[in-house]
Order: structure tokens, then C-alpha cells, then sequence
């Protein structure tokens, strides 16, 4: 034992020796021994499962997956089915709800709370909190705060304006405004102390220099702040978008992706049709488009990021 | 700049406000002037808003039915009633069972506290390997690793499903473990190793030199050494765990179902008399566990969920 650790301490020595030494794959032994799991996941899981599903996407698998190829066919059902073409509709006006409202606000909060103020860590834990909760949790509070019978519709019209009309969840042309209401609440926390992260990241003098030129405040946000933000708002950008994509338990929870199918999206089409419809081609199929749009956003970022660097 | 050095800095942000009043002192301000009218005006009517869902909660939990068809789900109780919680906690029915959410509760402990243990364990001897023991092909697992978090869920259920029924764990709680142990994996990998590889080799070194191994180092060195990068894992992976829904409902069974997956039942049933005052104290008490977490931890949370966006 004591033997082998040594050879590791004089590794550079130990690499010009490769050819004398055969054993390489015993080197640094307990290091690899503790990585399997992680080496299982990378390949079993990840790599392994996603292959799988792609794979199973072109069968025309029903109760149990089998290789019985049918080409495209999944995906030409797939683009052709009202529930995934609602699916898909809802969760790009979700998205881009969720994209501008959250960056907005989350950053406006962030400014505000930035003025150094006082109860500056009152305001960001009551910010926050939404945070903590579960998407059931989100959801079912806001199911019965939209609720109406009980909820806000009602309350305004006991106020005495009658014609008030806001029931978001039981009208299909507006369910998926009610959703993103609630994800919202929930999201726009972490969106925030993401934004205080990076403007406390600007130097100080900056803001000085800017004062002495006397440019007023919402132009030094606006063409000097933001820009210098750049990174962060990049990353906060793809940690929204990946979780778009994942949208799921807040429509179970509130909706049931009711009424009718309004407010259906993708990631409940794959479960439903994976354990629901038995039709596992189905849901394979939805989950591969899945998959792609996570790319279609990851890969450019991905690129700017990392490739940019080399 | 990388989602660690946000990380970073978020932390940062969390952390106590650096002074920076320069040289001249804070200039003197009324106190009441037309931008602290509008400032705190606007947070004030912001925190309104994110504090009223949990006021509505908690008055509507506390009023009784007939209370509640009547009144404005804004007004105080008239008359506090703690029913609707016994209920909740103890009665509730979901399908057939009428025992309340107090199953779905323990179920979640029996699930959150050995993932948490175990994915914990798991991530932080990767992490310790990929920034004190790299071998040949390490980073390539880890990148692998990290570029999985991003890949929608959806995509790995069901392979995983038949891998869980080929080893026979299909429907059980120690399933459930293995698989949120799986997805917690990469972004505690990520900030175990980053934690880490902050520490400074010559510590690491003169270990080695004094004759400690593999496991020695970690448990005898760096343990004891990042305790507070434990405290933040913990935070991220009990909340985490406690709020999931969609493994919960795919690798359980309604007898194991987590708390999350109770209560949906419970609220969203279609059976019977909606009871809102029941639903509403149910949804407190599975949101109460990481509230606690949330509210006690506090800036710790922050590096938690700072770290654990990345997830997604």
C-alpha cells in the first residue's frame, strides 16, 4: 500500500517509466474504486439512458419497449397530435413569460435592494421564500387564490365591482397565464439573488465615476451595469431555459393540464404516455424533442462559454 | 465568467455587505425623501405580494368550512379552529387509505434522509477524487456528468424504471434513494470539487509525505475541514428531495408515495366535498419542513440554491 502511494508522489518520474511499469490501471487505485458510482451514472445513466430512449424513439413500442424499427413514424404522429402541438404553443408562451418576467423583476428587485437599504436581508428572505416550496406546493396555493368562487375574482366582485372577471385556471385561452403566474412567485427569488450577485459584483467605482459625469441613474443601469452583466445574466438565461423545458409538477398540481387539454406540456405528455397511454413510442418520441431543445439552448451557450476560452 | 463563479459571488452577495462608504463618509439624507417614498414603497408592496399566498394559506387553514363559503379568503378567522390540521395530518383520504398526510410525511423521511446520507457521501468522495486524485479520464466522466444535469429528466426515466425492475427495486423506497442519489450526483460532484481544489495543496502534500492514503486524507483531513460545504450540501439536497414530485410518482408505489405526491392526491382528488381549509393546512405542512430548513439556514440556503440552480 505504502509502496504504490509513493510512486504516485514521484508521478512525473513515474510517466517517462510507462513502458516498464504494465500495471497502469492499479495506479491511484482507491481513486478510481471511490469514482465508480459516479463513472456508472456518467455512462449507465446518462449516456446509456439517453441513448436507450433516442433509440426506442423510432419503435413503435406500446406496453413494453421493443426493437421493432418504424422509422419516423413516432414523430410524424407525435407533430401531428393536437395534445403535443398545445403542449408545445403552451410552453413557449410560458417560456417566454417566464424569460422576460423573471429577468425583469428579478433584476428591478435586485436594484432596489441593492440602494443599500435597510432590512436589506428582511426583504431577500421574504423574497426567497417561494423558493423553498415545491411546485405542488406553488401550485395548489395559487389553485385556491385563483380559485373563482373563493379566491381573487371573488373578493374583488364582494367589493362592489361585479363584471370583475379573473379566473385564469378555469378559462382555456388563459390557463397557461395563470401557471406562469404561479411559477413566477415561486422562481423570481433565486432570479433576484442571482441579478445582487452580479451587481455586487461591479466595482464601486464604476458607480462613482459615473455620479462624477453626472449620468443619471437609470442610464448607468441601462448602457454601463447591464452590460458589464453580461455573464450573469447568460447563465441566469440558461438556468430559466433548462428549467422551462422541465415544467411539470406545477401544472399537475394546479391544473391537471385542465381544462380539457389547455394547459397540457411536454414533460407531462411524456409521463402520461409513457405510464398512462401505454404507448411508450410516444413518449420516447416527446422526450427526444425534449432533449433537442435543451440543446438547441445549451450547445450555442456551451460554445460561447467554454469556447471562447480556449 | 462559469456558474462556479457566480456561485461564488452569490455567496458573496449572501454574506455580510462590504462597507463602502469611501472616503467622504455616506452623504446625509433625509429620511423621508421622494426616493425612499418610492423605494421602500416598492419593496414594501412587492414583499405584499410574496407574503400574501402564505398569509392566505395559513388564514384559510384555520377557519372552518362554513366560514370559509361566506367569507373573503383575505379576512382573519373569526373563529380559530386547528380541526382542518388534525385532519390533514391524520384523516385525509387518498383513494382508499384515510389515514392523512402522516404516511406520506414519514414516507418522505424514510426517502430524504438515506438519499441525502448517501448521495452526499457519494459526491463528496467523487469530488475529493477529481481535485486531489485526478486519474487518466476522470474529467471526461465529470464533463459527462455535468453536461447529464441539463438533460430533461423525462429523457432517463424510464431506462432507469427497467434498470431499478432488473435489480428488483422497482416501487421501492431504497429505489427511490438510488435514483435521487443519481441526480443529485453532478451538481454535488461539482461543489465538492470545487470546494476542494480551493483548499490548498500544501496541505494535501505534507499528508501524503506523513504517509496518508486515499481514504486517510479525506476522512482524517478534508472532512473535518469543510464542514460548512456539508451544511450547504445538506440544505440543497433536503430541499430538493422533500419538494420532488415526478420521482416520487414514477418509482413508488401509492403505499410509499412521498409527502408531495400524497398531497396532490389528497387537494386534487375528485371524489367527495372539497374541504379547502384541509387542503390548505396539508399544503402548509409539506411546505413546512423546507420552510424550516429555509428560515433557519438562511444565508446558507442562498450558497445552496446559488450552487443548486445550476440544476435547473
Amino acid at each position: 500500500m505504502r509502496g504504490r502511494e509513493c510512486t504516485a508522489l514521484t508521478q512525473p518520474a513515474d510517466e517517462m517509466s510507462k513502458s516498464a511499469r504494465p500495471n497502469l490501471l492499479f495506479r491511484n487505485l482507491n481513486a478510481k474504486v471511490a469514482s465508480i458510482p459516479m463513472i456508472l451514472t456518467a455512462m449507465v445513466v446518462f449516456v446509456g439512458g439517453t441513448v436507450w430512449t433516442v433509440l426506442y424513439s423510432f419503435t413503435n413500442s406500446k406496453l413494453l419497449p421493443r426493437l421493432n424499427f418504424v422509422g419516423l413514424d413516432q414523430y410524424y404522429r407525435l407533430w401531428a397530435a393536437p395534445r403535443w402541438l398545445i403542449s408545445i404553443e403552451n410552453l413557449l408562451i410560458y417560456g417566454a413569460i417566464s424569460l422576460v418576467f423573471s429577468l425583469v423583476i428579478g433584476f428591478l428587485l435586485a436594484a432596489l435592494l441593492d440602494q443599500k437599504i435597510r432590512f436589506e436581508d428582511t426583504f431577500r428572505t421574504i423574497f426567497l421564500y417561494p423558493f423553498a416550496l415545491s411546485f405542488i406546493v406553488t401550485g395548489l396555493v395559487w389553485q385556491w387564490l385563483l380559485n373563482p368562487d373563493f379566491g381573487i375574482q371573488h373578493v374583488v366582485r364582494d367589493l362592489g365591482w361585479t363584471s370583475f372577471s379573473f379566473d385564469p385556471l378555469y378559462n382555456s385561452s388563459i390557463v397557461i397565464y395563470g401557471i406562469s403566474i404561479a411559477a413566477l412567485w415561486q422562481g423570481t427569488g433565486l432570479i433576484m439573488c442571482l441579478m445582487l450577485a452580479g451587481l455586487r459584483g461591479i466595482d464601486e467605482d464604476i458607480w462613482k465615476a459615473a455620479r462624477v459625469d453626472g449620468i443619471p441613474m437609470w442610464k448607468t443601469y441601462l448602457f454601463i451595469v447591464i452590460p458589464m452583466m453580461r455573464p450573469v445574466f447568460i447563465t441566469t438565461l440558461v438556468i430559466i431555459a433548462s428549467g422551462i423545458v422541465k415544467v411539470y409538477d406545477l401544472v399537475v398540481a394546479q391544473t391537471s393540464g385542465g381544462p380539457g387539454i389547455a394547459s397540457e406540456v411536454p414533460a407531462k405528455y411524456v409521463y402520461d404516455y409513457m405510464f398512462f397511454a401505454q404507448n411508450l413510442g410516444q413518449g420516447f418520441a416527446a422526450s427526444t424533442m425534449m432533449l433537442l431543445s435543451v440543446v438547441i439552448v445549451i450547445v450555442p451557450w456551451a460554445y460561447l462559454e467554454f469556447g471562447r476560452r480556449k | 465568467m462559469s456558474i462556479a463563479d457566480i456561485t461564488a459571488q452569490a455567496s458573496v452577495a449572501a454574506g455580510a455587505r462590504q462597507d463602502i462608504a469611501g472616503p467622504y463618509g455616506p452623504k446625509p439624507r433625509r429620511v423621508i425623501s421622494r426616493r425612499n417614498v418610492f423605494l421602500y414603497g416598492t419593496l414594501f408592496v412587492m414583499a405584499v405580494y410574496y407574503l400574501l399566498p402564505l398569509y392566505v394559506m395559513i388564514v384559510t387553514s384555520l377557519k372552518g368550512m362554513p366560514e370559509i363559503r361566506l367569507g373573503n379568503i383575505f379576512s382573519p378567522p373569526l373563529e380559530i379552529t386547528f380541526e382542518p390540521w388534525v385532519k390533514a395530518w391524520s384523516t385525509a383520504c387518498t383513494g382508499l387509505n384515510c389515514d392523512g398526510l402522516s404516511r406520506g410525511f414519514w414516507n418522505s423521511v424514510r426517502i430524504t434522509v438515506p438519499s441525502v446520507l448517501l448521495s452526499i457521501a457519494i459526491a463528496s468522495v467523487n469530488g475529493y477524487a477529481l481535485a486531489n486524485w485526478r486519474f487518466k479520464g476522470a474529467d471526461t466522466f465529470f464533463i459527462i456528468l455535468i453536461v447529464g444535469a441539463f438533460i430533461p429528466y423525462q429523457v432517463m426515466i424510464y431506462p432507469i424504471v427497467i434498470i431499478l425492475r432488473e435489480i428488483g427495486l422497482y416501487g421501492s423506497l431504497s429505489g427511490l434513494v438510488i435514483v435521487h442519489s443519481i441526480f443529485g450526483m453532478p451538481i454535488l460532484t461539482l461543489l465538492f470539487r470545487n470546494y476542494f481544489a480551493s483548499m490548498p495543496e500544501e496541505l494535501f502534500r505534507a499528508a501524503r509525505v506523513d504517509g496518508a492514503g486515499f481514504w486517510g486524507i479525506f476522512l482524517r483531513i478534508m472532512l473535518p475541514m469543510s464542514l460548512p460545504i456539508f451544511v450547504v450540501a445538506i440544505i440543497l439536497q433536503v430541499t430538493g428531495i422533500w419538494n420532488d414530485f415526478l420521482f416520487g410518482v414514477v418509482y413508488t408505489r401509492p403505499d410509499t408515495y412521498p409527502m408531495t405526491v400524497q398531497l396532490n392526491n389528497i387537494v386534487n382528488s375528485v371524489q367527495g366535498v372539497k374541504e379547502y381549509n384541509v387542503n390548505m393546512a396539508a399544503t402548509i405542512l409539506t411546505g413546512l419542513v423546507p420552510l424550516i430548513v429555509y428560515f433557519i439556514s438562511g444565508k446558507l440556503f442562498v450558497r445552496g440554491i446559488a450552487a443548486g440552480a445550476v440544476k435547473g
